[in-house]
């Protein structure tokens, strides 16, 4: 309408002045106060093999944390993960009974795991149920059946071979969950920040009605998220039985919450619509340094969590509370 | 006489945009100031900071004289400014008399809500303003212009001083428009002083007494409307002459594209059968209800006819979902621009590449480069105005947003591309440059469908006019026929003096 050509520009800020704005910064400063912290408050803190120890509080939370961060994102949410783990596992015991070996306990770990999934996608993005009802359903259900098939009992036994997932070191202190943790980590950003299906997660976070009218296939995307948070607590699951070497029906009780709060504290929207992977490997760090650096201390496990309890309303408040002023 | 309240140098910023710059605005007892400006000129937000939503940055709001603050909603609130806005926001399981008192209910014993006194209440309001609804209805049984209605009422609960009314008429009918004058003039007859927000020139000169003027987030002018003209408010809001004639069209309509057979859904449409050709505008009149945009969304993929046959160049095309749609070439601008259209939380390329990742990328993965470019070349076409390409969406002003959508759709190169109620609620300005893009695409060969209620629009802009009522096309005119009278009477439903 105006005679000259407007242009646009592309962009405003350049990639260093939004990252030093962002929520990501503001976890690598508490990550390292946190850090140092634990570095002065306990001489044995700044251990190699005790700081790779550490790394196991947080690896498998965390892979499934990735899975679950892309499907809070687009405005779902999964609180069945932990019970997923315990049907898995207990799925695995069953099959090292009849005397299967190491690869086709992985498989059954995995293939659980999918199923699951697919359970709670079909209900969601299929039948158009609220997936806060539907995985909440399906947590008790999934470790019910646990309960059912092992009661009081436990799986135990496994075959050696089995322990590398768990125990087992890929090169000196580096174990093999940490490279899986780093390598699901590197999947899931390029997943989520450069790929379509990441770029339909986001458009389906912030509106779902407007997505759809764009050509997006909504449900087959949301189905699609279900899996990847199966298929995650299924890893989970193969790691932490091989790192316990046993199935209880018990086993990674309440880790969904922990899960949540790993996606939350890395920056993610819990209405869905903004967040990002490296604030969940940010926030992994962080939930993993405080509990291990609690540990060192003796502090007990509840202070832990009341800590993480703090912490997380506190990363959350003090952003807004300064920008109200 | 002194405004009940006044405003002065009132300033607002928000990242890379100064939405409103040292505006004043005075509101005074007992009638009506109409506030009109283009899309972008700073209207919604000083609604917000009228009702408390925003801060402004600087500036100072005087109630009877007095300096004061509206901190929060609830001191605009307390004040008596209350706001009915364009998408009312209203409870809907709750039911009349709880919409009008929540938040500030008639209290009984032990602090909780008196029903009874809560429903006199109700019925006092309602009947005040001549509304004759139960209060004990659950507001999702009403209609949008009962809803207003019931808004109303909740504004006078409040003893409200101020009446903020954002385009109160963009949903409601002939008749019910009407209602809602009667309505005003009731309230100015009560002292209350209203702000009127209005796109249509017909009801300002209508129901103003007042008139100011905001251009580009600043204040241009104030008067008398009985001192002022009709173009010449439109030349302070544009700050130039507008032609308000539509664009001149070569006709060339070629070959058939679209073949609508036998469409019917079980509660929406019947029957409903239409041909499109290339280089052609096919305009879809009725009033609203009359299964226009249900037709549309079902071409679109979205709603599932249950009978009936699609032709794309002769050959069926079987639209189950809206990647469907788009694959054989059929994009929809819809009505819903902030629901169904933007995706608000995504910057602009991320919204103008959406239904065309396959093309900005390589197995899967984002090339960025090539969606800037994209939309670069769609959005300069346009002539977008926005701080940057990386800017949300949400950030822009309604006109703005309509031309992400569109060039959203131009990006993936339809063959037919239809447009629902394209114009609704925006400025002049951004209506023509709407206008001659149609213009212009039928010009390039795209075969184009408009669903407009507005007769001007319908006849100015239109080769053909299918006419709908109650589910089912009742008239299609062309050429001579085309005339005012021919659409008001088929789509009412009046019978042809033969």
């Amino acid at each position: 309408m105006t005679a000259q050509v407007r242009i646009v520009p592309d962009r405003l800020q350049t990639g260093f002045a939004r990252f030093l704005r962002s929520w990501e910064a503001l976890l690598i400063v508490v990550l390292v106060l946190i850090f140092l912290a634990n570095s002065f408050a306990s001489p044995y803190f700044l251990n190699v093999w005790n700081l790779s120890d550490a790394t196991f509080n947080f690896t498998e939370k965390a892979m499934i944390a990735f899975a679950m961060a892309m499907l809070i994102i687009a405005g779902e949410i999964d609180l069945s993960v932990a019970s997923i783990i315990a049907l898995a596992s207990t799925a695995m015991g069953i099959a090292m009974s009849a005397g299967f070996g190491t690869p086709v306990l992985v498989g059954v770990g995995l293939t659980v795991g999918l199923l699951c999934g697919a359970v709670n996608g079909f209900l969601v993005a299929g039948l158009k149920l609220p997936s806060i009802v539907v995985t909440i359903g399906t947590m008790s259900l999934f470790r019910g059946v646990s309960y059912i098939i092992l009661g009081d009992e436990a799986f135990t036994g496994y075959p050696e071979s089995f322990a590398f997932f768990g125990q087992g070191y890929v090169w000196w202190v580096v174990s093999f969950e940490l490279v899986l943790f780093a390598l699901l980590a590197v999947a899931f950003w390029a997943l989520q920040h450069r790929s379509t299906f990441g770029r339909a997660v986001y458009a389906i976070g912030n509106n779902p009605t407007a997505a759809l009218f764009s050509g997006i296939r909504v449900d087959r995307v949301r189905f699609i998220l279900f899996l990847l948070t199966g298929l995650t607590s299924g890893i989970a699951a193969v790691c932490l039985t091989s790192r316990l070497g046993s199935t209880r029906p018990s086993i990674a009780a309440g880790m969904e919450l922990e899960v949540v709060t790993m996606v939350v504290l890395g920056g993610v929207n819990i209405l869905g619509g903004s967040g990002s992977i490296p604030g969940v490997v940010l926030a992994a760090f962080i939930m993993g340094m405080v509990t291990f650096g609690f540990g060192l201390l003796n502090v007990p496990g509840i202070v832990m969590s009341i800590f993480l309890g703090f912490l997380l309303i506190g990363v959350i408040a003090v952003p807004k509370l300064l920008r109200r002023k | 006489m002194q405004p009940v309240l006044s405003l002065r140098g009132i300033s607002k910023s928000f990242p890379g945009v100064k939405a409103l710059q040292n505006v004043q605005l005075d509101l005074y007892p007992g009638q009506v100031t109409a506030l009109v400006g283009e899309n972008g000129a700073g209207k919604s937000t000083i609604v917000k900071v009228l009702t408390g939503i925003y801060q402004p940055d600087g500036g100072s709001i005087a109630v009877d004289g007095a300096v004061t603050s509206f901190a929060s909603p609830d001191a605009a609130a307390k004040a008596g400014v209350t706001a009915i806005h364009q998408e009312t926001v209203l409870f809907d399981e709750m039911t009349v008399a709880e919409n009008i008192w929540l938040g500030h209910a008639p209290r009984g014993r032990f602090g909780l809500i008196d029903l009874a006194a809560q429903r006199a209440g109700a019925e006092r309001l309602l009947s005040s303003i001549g509304a004759r609804l139960d209060p004990d209805l659950k507001l999702k049984e009403l209609g949008i212009a009962s809803k207003h209605l019931v808004a109303i009422a909740r504004a006078l609960s409040i003893e409200a001083r101020v009446v903020i009314m954002d385009e109160p008429t963009a949903a409601l009918s002939h008749k019910e428009i009407h209602e809602l004058y009667e309505l005003v003039d009731t309230l100015k007859a009560q002292g209350k002083a209203i702000l009127f927000i209005s796109h249509k020139f017909d009801e300002i000169f209508r129901i103003a007494d007042r008139y100011t003027v905001f251009r580009d987030g600043q204040f241009v002018g104030e008067g008398v409307m009985a001192d002022v003209t009709e173009s010449q408010l439109v030349q302070m809001m544009v700050g130039r002459a507008v032609d308000q004639i539509f664009p001149t069209r070569a006709h060339n309509i070629g070959a058939e594209v679209l073949k609508v057979a036998g469409y019917a859904h079980p509660t929406e449409f019947e029957d409903i059968g239409f041909t499109l050709h290339r280089g052609e505008i096919l305009g879809f009149y009725g009033l609203v209800g009359a299964g226009r945009s249900e037709v549309m969304q079902a071409l679109f993929g979205i709603t599932k006819p249950s009978k009936g046959a699609c032709r794309i160049d002769g050959k069926i095309a079987v639209l189950r979902s809206t990647h469907d749609a788009i694959e054989a070439g059929i994009v929809y601008v819809p009505e819903d621009r902030g629901k169904q259209g933007a995706v608000k939380g995504l910057p602009i390329y991320q919204n103008v590449t959406l239904p065309s990742l396959g093309r900005t990328s390589r197995a899967g993965f984002l090339k960025m480069a090539d969606e800037f470019a994209l939309t670069r070349s769609y959005t300069r076409r346009l002539d977008l105005r926005a701080a940057s390409l990386d800017q949300d969406v949400g950030l822009l002003s309604g006109g703005n947003q309509q031309k992400v959508v569109i060039a959203k759709w131009l990006a993936t190169k339809p063959r037919v591309v239809i447009l629902d109620e394209p114009t609704k609620g925006i400025d002049i300005g951004s209506k023509a440059a709407v206008h001659e893009f149609m213009a212009e695409l039928a010009a390039e060969g795209l075969a184009v469908i408009m669903v407009s209620s507005e007769i001007p629009e319908v006849l100015g802009m239109s080769d053909r006019v299918i006419i709908m009522r109650e589910g089912r096309i009742v008239r299609e005119v062309a050429g001579d026929q085309m005339t005012p009278e021919a659409l008001v009477r088929a789509a009412a439903g009046i019978e042809e003096a033969a």
